[in-house]
């Protein structure tokens, strides 16, 4: 696991904001992510628990919301571009 | 599972990506700060399910919730809506008092698989067989999870918990109650569901659920009853990541899903 990487701005379809320090650590979210981008940390937030994190690749599609029980995931999502030109901004 | 695109960079998930909106927020506003639930537990994705509900059908001004006694009995202190938190499995009663005093009101109840099938089984019984205008929603996890995750009526046959270690064997313990299938046999009853919350189909399915009841108690079918399948890790022993799979291989192959009755017919 690479949590030390730095963090870099998403070009994906859409993101989540987590709000870590809120997290239990069930990973509940991590095997229902349908483009399995969501991965547990090395790290463990204020409560001790291991905490997910996000890789690049999110559609916004807000599984992991449904299933959070701690209400951990604020999900956004780009809007669709009006021509179809296939873009996702 | 497959192995994470770990391919793919780490992004940053402290603040929203630019050019997105916001679709979805985990915190809806009458759920007032954290609750005290163990990792993995679906009871608080249920309250958030029927905190939804309530909006999203405009009636939370005249919504009372009943709450019964186990885990989820700590939602009362969280939830931002009138309570009345009863006797140990007496919901549907007093539920039934509430609503003859003031019939416009939206009441329902709360309360767990030792509450309404344990401790007041004859109570949602009655309930449903005086056709009272109420929803119940029962939480249905098989185990009395607040005193320790001991047997309860619904326990599946073969579940292990504290007082069944070596699975729950019907000539010692007897057969589960299915509780939602006595209710729906009754005349009185309007709409009763079965739903899970253990991955986002079932979520959303179960949200469906909940709305229909609402809404079946509105038009004065008589009680309405969702049974939701929530997931005990604790009182299961397995860890918290695993309680969806444990609860598709025991309690689901018991507890089928879906609609049992709804007015007009059932499925």
């Amino acid at each position: 696991m690479t949590t030390e990487q730095t963090p870099v701005p998403s070009t994906a379809r859409g993101g989540v904001v987590i709000d870590v320090d809120s997290c239990k650590g069930c990973e509940l979210c991590i095997p229902v992510c349908p483009p399995n981008v969501l991965e547990m940390s090395s790290d463990r937030n204020a409560s001790g628990y291991r905490y997910p994190i996000l890789h690049d690749g999110c559609t916004g599609c807000t599984a992991c919301q449904m299933v959070c029980p701690d209400y951990v995931f604020t999900v956004y999502r780009r809007p669709r571009s009006k021509k179809g030109d296939g873009q996702a901004g | 599972m497959s192995a994470p695109s770990k391919q793919l960079p780490i992004v940053d998930s402290t603040t929203p990506p630019d050019g997105t909106v916001k679709v979805a927020d985990p915190n809806p506003s009458l759920i007032l700060g954290a609750h005290s639930l163990c990792p993995g537990c679906g009871e608080p994705v249920a309250l958030r399910l029927l905190m939804e509900s309530l909006q999203d059908l405009g009636i939370v001004d005249r919504s009372i919730g009943v709450v019964g006694h186990g885990c989820y009995g700590s939602f009362v202190r969280i939830m931002d809506i009138d309570v009345l938190q009863c006797l140990h499995g007496r919901a549907p009663s007093c539920a039934t008092g509430i609503k003859r005093v003031r019939p416009d009101s939206v009441v329902f109840t709360l309360q767990g698989d030792g509450d309404m099938v344990n401790e007041g089984l004859q109570e949602v019984l009655h309930s449903a067989a005086r056709a009272e205008n109420i929803t119940c929603i029962l939480l249905n996890n098989g185990v009395f999870g607040d005193t320790g995750g001991q047997a309860t009526a619904t326990t599946v046959v073969g579940q292990r918990t504290k007082t069944s270690l070596d699975g729950r064997d019907p000539a010692k313990h007897g057969y589960p109650i299915p509780v939602s299938d006595l209710v729906a046999s009754l005349d009185g009853s309007g709409y009763v569901a079965r739903g899970h919350v253990g991955d986002p189909g079932g979520v959303t399915r179960t949200k469906k659920m909940i709305k229909e009841a609402l809404q079946s108690q509105l038009d004065g079918n008589g009680l309405s009853l969702v049974e939701i399948l929530t997931m005990c890790p604790t009182g299961w022993f397995v860890p918290a990541g695993e309680g969806p799979n444990y609860q598709q291989q025991s309690m689901e192959q018991t507890y089928p899903m879906g609609v049992l009755k709804r007015p007009g017919g059932a499925d």
